[in-house]
């Protein structure tokens, strides 16, 4: 069928170049593709993992048009004789480099072959710069936590390759900056923690700025010579010894915390700090700030919450009443630090571990506009954050790091195809060429985005526009073409350059509409739309973005749907698109457009999570996924439904956040009677075992690792599951479906069914 | 000997009602002993019960002589909690040193020695009891235009330094390991002071900051709470960018104008404003300065002369020849007994009353005398105004209280009772001058002037002050003589010769080679003299030691170069100088037995100490140079002048009855001036 056709070709695309699009056929006319309700988009991972695919150790041949500059590729028209090249962006006619004097049919080069749509090169550009770590440690902990943080700390060192280079900064109510390179006496330069400096102040009182030698100036310093003055970033393999001794001494902040405050904690100034060393040693090279925090900030710049405990931090409740006081300024105060780190390349992770909140709300711009990483835990002294944090750490088929920095995706289209904006871990480097739309969708006006750090699942959504008028029509058998260009520096300090081109069929949307519905890719189209919604979520309010996501959900089965008008029974959908309203019915009910029940700090760590994942990491959050284990067959996927939860089952539920381990009602009994300590029982105690082997193997792969879950029929935790699955029987419908089997839940909120319903009939409506 | 320690118990020291003075032989018992008078206000005070005494037939109380407060002129009373600043005991206080480690200090050879020395010199902190250990605690600091702060808590196995380098907003960047105990924390406190030479040793950075440095001594003494002193050792005009940033404004064309006073002012408010800060914590400074150049002393010493500190100068610093002084001075001042964040009050019968204070210490109003530091050392002058009528029956009546933290960080009164006749003849008042006592006021009184007034007009009020002094004898008590005849009451026939000295000296005139530094240091230095200091400093003793005994000085000489012969060898001390100075036909034998050469050509002019020789005079003339030396607060270098040599001039500096080479006048031709200015009044 062409619905298997299709999925074999996004299955291949995504497998080949990394990208999901919304639409595999794409409708030849602005108006048309308007009114395809969901725009042509992709889900692009610029360094999905491909060991088949070794990079080539030259530089790419790029298009002479000066504002073209497209990489040569499959799709070029190629003059073997004459060795000239047609550049299938701008049809620039543009003669081979003397280097390429040999090819012909036979002999080609790699760049050219349809198999290598992507490829990667090696440029070694410049001197390379090791990698650079600089932790940035809250004392404020409470004595077991510190412990367990300063064992994962010196255990990491042991993790880094030898050459990068390593900082650590300490804070509390003060903050101090470390120096490594010290025999005996240890050195640290302190800064109040309530004072906020200037970039030029931090670099002057740390003694970076060295007047410039008569004759150098306009010159940049070499990433060695930096290193070699700057005895707070270090060597790992110089200072391996001296940090681990330094972080062994490494005591709590020893301010006196008086009874109903909290301690003060100068995470603002910190990290501005942090950066400012940063950016005055090494502008421009790849460095990764990992901030480690067991509290909010409490005084200072991008202070969140006052050291007076009987004042809580900050609610939706009290931020939906603008009743949250320092949210504006600390938030302002975090962004104006986050876009210098952007700029400069550097990326902070966020490693959060308390019970309460942390100021995750204010602070996530860090992360999200570098590509750093959030983690949030309970403690430092769980496996959660120990074995999270040792997977930053983890390394690839070649034993480099799974991450990269300094990241600069570049998007080049045909004429027909404007880029509108980009949503992931990026900022934009405001790069206006002609193929920038004026219509923004998520960070738009450019078409190169900046990833300070990025790794193999390192997702973006990209968003097009068709530009193509009405009535000129694409020629016959003319395609689309994008090409992404993605510069950085891979972690084994080498600069690379991949290039991903691809091209679509164009097709007429008024004869060719059932070709287009069943290029539709649903998955796809769902976390497009569902990260247009996170992205308008963060600044408009929820009910907005749901009305918003409703609309486009409702126009689109208007558009594709069968039925007879002001009739919801006749309703149909194809099979292209049979799931999506199903996913945007749980996108609805997700912690990524619903506040309620979640701290600001969850929903911010939801979210940012939410838009840098691959796709079935993202179905996964959108949809979680439910396993069954009975003594009926073998595991099996069961529906997301109240209906699936019965008294003889354990379920796996992986939400991605959480593994939730559900027994039920028979199965928890038996199992508190110990059933499964007895031979004869054999079978039991294997069906226990089923789904913490299943779970073991989510939990050692995923980043972060996710929240490990086991609980039973009436079990508290049990409200994991309760609040994920479709309500199909509720406390208001039980009796009256007058069914025994499946758990009633005690929820208002609408089932798949009544939304169905509802959508069925405003789809059909001619009022709507 | 210490004085002795009353305790009144719970209710603190027994006062009087109105005026507050404090128990003493003053207070007149009445009513069998329930009631006690005032000697000072005459105000009936209730004697409380605990206090009770019978009276014996002549209305003394029967315990009077088993009571300190009852007999003595001085004692000590115990201070109760409501002495207590904020009402809380106070903690025992702290000593922080602080360190420059510029270029300058470094090559000097300064850091070394004071890292070396304090190895042992933590050892002889000031205690209570000399069976105990002192309860003063330490903490170190090294700077230069950023600050090191150390931590030295014990529990360390090395010493950290914490860099404040934000020097606009000082802070103290550590709280526990700070100030430790010098007994627990030694390992650690020795392997910083074997490591702070070291760390050091290759500094390019010559640029210091001050007004940063004591106010990090400042925030550390709030943060702990305590009081204490700052020992600061700087080297250089602090240039760099910082709150009390200073610049040269040394201008030898000022001398003799009108703005020559704008020299010994401050050149920035901010000092002044930190002294108060000082005083208010108990915070004392003391200052070791050791320039190559310009310093201005004049404002650095702002804060050690406000907190009861004191600065000391060592120019042109090199190890090798002011080692010694310099250690000497710094044993003296680390370990001499001091007391922290004083009051003193000055109580007086009617008739009198104390208008004006000099010395080092800070006031508030117009009666505290607030002391965030006091020591042995520091002299207090202060002036009492006649402005009532005083009896001849009763006399007059003072009594000096000084409340102020031990070293032991005990709360204590020390009070000082006196008692003085009154007379109604004036040549009464003339027979019981003191000259050394009036010199010592008039010289305190004129330089503090200097800052204030042109220094001209300054030496014009002394030698009319003078003039009035010895008018008014001439006129009222002097048997009547011929106009042409000097006449000088006997207590105060050398009162022109002294105060010649005090015309002359290096504040009021100085010569072409004395710096404004020198001026402003010796100002400063006066100010907390008592008379037998300033007595040697203005006119200094000038010994023959030809010929000595053991048991007796010979007799000294007057400051004049008439008096020294080419033959004979002599000693002067000034209180900061001694010098030796060697005839050109000196006996052999006598050079020989003081120097153990025979030859005046091979006495080596740069000695700073004789030979140690095994003979009587040598012996008797070290021991009476280190005699000079135990009664001076300072160490005093000795120096060897050879008659013709090149170093006499700055000896003959200090023969005062001559000419000197700044134009001040001999007192001979003083004297004349002098007497001229006297007919002058009585015509």
């Amino acid at each position: 069928s062409v619905m298997s056709t299709y999925q074999e070709f996004i299955q291949q695309n995504e497998d080949r170049d990394g990208v999901r699009f919304s639409w595999n056929l794409w409708p030849s006319s602005r108006l048309e593709a308007t009114r395809l309700v969901v725009p042509v988009s992709c889900l692009f991972t610029p360094l999905k993992e491909r060991p088949s695919l070794p990079p080539v150790q030259y530089e790419p041949v790029l298009c002479s048009r000066a504002n073209c500059k497209a990489v040569l590729n499959p799709l070029c028209q190629v003059d073997f004789r004459a060795k000239i090249w047609a550049c299938n962006f701008c049809f620039q006619r543009n003669p081979f480099p003397p280097s390429y004097a040999g090819i012909s049919e036979v002999n080609q080069p790699a760049e050219l072959m349809p198999q290598f749509s992507t490829i990667e090169y090696i440029v070694q550009r410049g001197p390379s710069a090791p990698l650079i770590f600089l932790y940035v440690v809250d004392t404020c902990l409470e004595e077991e936590d510190l412990q367990a943080l300063k064992e994962s700390l010196q255990m990491s060192l042991s993790l880094l390759p030898p050459n990068a280079l390593v900082g650590l900064i300490t804070f509390g109510r003060m903050v101090q900056v470390h120096e490594l390179t010290c025999e005996g006496i240890a050195k640290s330069y302190v800064f109040r923690g309530t004072k906020d400096l200037s970039a030029k102040q931090i670099q002057e009182m740390l003694g970076l700025t060295k007047p410039a030698a008569p004759g150098q100036q306009g010159h940049p310093v070499a990433p060695q010579e930096a290193a070699a003055s700057c005895r707070f970033l270090q060597p790992v393999h110089r200072v391996d010894m001296n940090l681990t001794d330094l972080l062994g001494e490494l005591q709590r902040d020893p301010w006196p915390v008086s009874q109903g405050k909290r301690p003060l904690r100068s995470t603002g100034v910190a990290l501005s700090v942090a950066v400012g060393l940063l950016e005055g040693a090494f502008p421009n090279t790849g460095a990764r700030v990992m901030l480690f925090i067991g509290g909010p900030p409490t005084q200072g710049p991008g202070m969140v919450v006052g050291d007076e405990l009987k004042i809580p931090i900050r609610s939706w409740h009290d931020i939906q009443k603008d009743n949250a006081r320092h949210l504006k300024k600390a938030t302002k105060y975090y962004e104006a630090l986050a876009n210098r780190s952007a700029v400069n390349g550097h990326s902070i992770d966020i490693y959060a571990c308390a019970l309460d909140q942390t100021g995750l709300l204010e602070m996530k711009c860090l992360s999200n506009l570098t590509g750093g990483h959030i983690v949030m835990g309970d403690s430092f002294n769980t496996s959660l954050f120990k074995q999270t944090f040792q997977r930053v750490f983890s390394k690839d088929y070649n034993g480099d790091f799974r991450m990269a920095f300094g990241g600069v995706m570049e998007v080049k289209t045909s004429r027909e195809v404007k880029v509108c904006g980009a949503i992931g871990p990026c900022v934009s480097l405001h790069s206006k060429g002609s193929s920038v739309s004026e219509n923004e969708m998520g960070i738009g006006g450019t078409n190169q985005w900046k990833l300070c750090s990025l790794d193999h699942s390192t997702t973006l959504g990209v968003y097009f526009e068709v530009v193509n008028q009405h009535n000129a029509p694409v020629p016959q058998g003319g395609r689309g073409a994008i090409q992404f260009v993605t510069m950085y520096q891979h972690s084994n300090t080498q600069k690379r350059i991949r290039v991903t081109t691809i091209a679509r069929n164009w097709a007429d949307a008024q004869s060719q509409i059932q070709h287009i519905e069943s290029s539709f890719d649903q998955e796809a189209a769902a976390v497009l739309m569902a990260r247009l919604g996170v992205f308008r979520a963060e600044s408009e309010e929820g009910p907005d973005v749901l009305r918003w996501l409703d609309r486009q959900l409702i126009r689109l089965c208007q558009k594709f749907g069968q039925f007879n008008k002001e009739d919801p029974t006749s309703f149909r959908l194809s099979e292209s698109l049979s799931l999506y309203p199903q996913f945007m019915f749980h996108l609805r009910r997700s912690p990524f457009l619903q506040v309620f029940n979640n701290s600001p700090d969850e929903s911010s760590y939801y979210r940012h999570h939410f838009v840098r994942q691959d796709l079935t990491q993202s179905l996964i959050m959108i949809q979680p996924i439910l396993y069954s284990y009975s003594f009926h067959g073998p595991p099996e996927p069961v529906l997301l439904d109240s209906s699936s939860i019965l008294p003889d089952r354990i379920l796996l539920m992986d939400t991605f956040f959480q593994l939730v381990i559900y027994h039920g009602e028979t199965i928890a009994q038996w199992r508190k009677a110990g059933y499964q300590e007895m031979p004869e029982y054999e079978n039991f105690k294997q069906l226990l075992q089923a789904p913490l082997d299943d779970a073991q193997e989510i939990l050692q792969t995923r980043f972060p690792m996710p929240r490990y879950i086991d609980t039973e029929h009436g079990g508290s935790q049990a409200r994991f599951l309760l609040s994920k699955v479709n309500p199909s029987q509720t406390h208001n419908n039980l009796y009256a479906w007058g069914q025994e089997t499946g758990a009633p839940i005690l929820t208002d909120d609408v089932s798949l069914q009544v939304f169905m319903d509802h959508l069925k009939k405003l789809a059909v409506s001619s009022s709507s | 000997t210490p004085p002795y320690v009353v305790d009144h118990g719970e209710a603190g020291p027994v006062r009087c009602n109105r005026c507050k003075a404090y128990m003493c032989p003053y207070m007149q018992f009445i009513e069998g002993g329930r009631r006690f008078q005032c000697g000072f206000c005459s105000c009936v005070t209730e004697v409380p019960p605990q206090y009770f005494q019978h009276l014996d037939h002549t209305g003394k109380r029967v315990d009077c002589y088993d009571r300190p407060e009852l007999s003595l002129g001085t004692y000590e009373f115990l201070a109760t909690v409501d002495y207590c600043k904020n009402n809380k005991v106070p903690e025992p206080p702290a000593f922080i040193f602080l360190i420059d480690v510029s270029y300058n200090a470094v090559k000097s050879g300064m850091v070394n020695i004071v890292c070396n020395e304090l190895k042992s010199l933590l050892d002889l902190l000031p205690r209570e009891n000399p069976e105990m250990d002192s309860v003063v605690r330490v903490g170190f600091v090294t700077y230069n235009k950023v600050l090191h702060f150390y931590n030295v808590k014990s529990t360390l196995a090395q010493p950290q330094m914490l860099v404040v380098s934000d020097v606009s907003d000082m802070f103290v960047p550590l709280l526990d390991g700070f100030l430790v105990n010098v007994n627990e924390s030694r390992q650690v406190i020795e392997s910083l002071l074997e490591q702070i030479p070291e760390m050091f040793a290759d500094t390019r950075e010559t640029e210091t900051v001050f007004g940063p440095v004591i106010q990090a001594g400042l925030e550390a003494l709030k943060a702990a709470d305590c009081a204490g002193k700052l020992f600061v050792f700087h080297t250089s005009l602090p240039i760099a960018e910082a709150p009390g940033k200073l610049k040269n404004r040394e201008d030898k064309k000022l001398i003799g104008t009108d703005k020559e006073k704008t020299q010994f002012q401050p050149q920035v408010g901010f000092y002044n404003n930190l002294a108060k800060e000082c005083v208010a914590q108990g915070c004392c400074v003391d200052l070791f300065l050791f320039p190559n150049q310009y310093v201005d002393v004049a404002t650095l010493g702002v804060v050690p002369v406000s907190t009861g500190g004191s600065v000391y100068k060592y120019t042109y610093f090199q190890a090798q020849t002011d080692q010694e002084r310099f250690l000497k001075d710094l044993r003296r001042d680390v370990q001499k007994q001091v007391g922290f964040d004083a009051v003193m009050r000055v109580r007086t019968s009617t008739g009198i009353r104390a208008t004006d204070f000099f010395g080092s210490f800070f006031m508030n109003n117009t009666t505290d005398v607030e002391l965030a530091g006091l020591d042995c050392d520091k002299a207090i002058t202060v002036e009492f105004k006649h402005d009532d009528k005083l009896s001849e029956e009763t006399g007059a009546l003072m009594q000096c209280a000084v409340l102020y933290t031990s070293c032991g960080g005990q709360r204590r009164l020390r009070v000082h009772n006196m008692a003085v006749n009154c007379c109604s003849q004036l040549a009464d008042l003339y027979r019981n001058c003191e000259t050394d006592t009036i010199i010592n006021y008039f010289a305190k009184y004129a330089f503090r002037g200097v800052a204030n007034n042109p220094t001209k007009a300054v030496r014009d009020t002394l030698v009319n002050q003078c003039a009035q002094i010895l008018a008014c004898y001439r006129k009222n008590c002097a048997s009547p003589s011929s106009a042409g005849q000097l006449i000088l009451p006997e207590c105060m026939k050398l009162l022109p010769v002294y105060l010649n000295c005090v015309m002359k000296s290096d504040v009021l005139l100085p010569g072409a080679d004395v710096s404004l530094d020198d001026r402003a240091y010796l100002r400063q230095l006066i100010g907390c003299m008592d008379v037998a200091d300033t007595h040697v400093f203005f006119y200094p003793r000038l010994l023959p030691v030809m010929k000595l005994e053991s048991g007796s000085l010979p007799v000294a000489l007057r400051d004049s170069e008439e008096r020294l012969s080419k033959g004979g060898i002599y000693l002067m001390e000034t209180g900061l100088h001694l010098f030796l100075w060697v005839g050109a036909s000196v006996q052999q034998e006598l050079l020989l037995n003081i120097f153990g050469t025979p030859s005046f050509s091979q006495i080596d002019p740069n000695m700073i100490s004789l030979p140690v020789l095994d003979n009587p005079f040598s012996q008797r003339l070290r021991e009476i140079i280190d005699s000079f030396r135990a009664q001076r607060s300072r160490y005093m270098k000795l120096m060897v002048v050879k008659q013709e040599d090149r170093t006499e001039l700055i000896f003959k500096h200090f023969l005062v009855e001559d000419k000197s080479a700044s134009g001040g006048a001999s007192y001979v031709d003083f004297l004349c001036h002098m007497h001229k200015e006297i007919r002058q009044l009585l015509s």
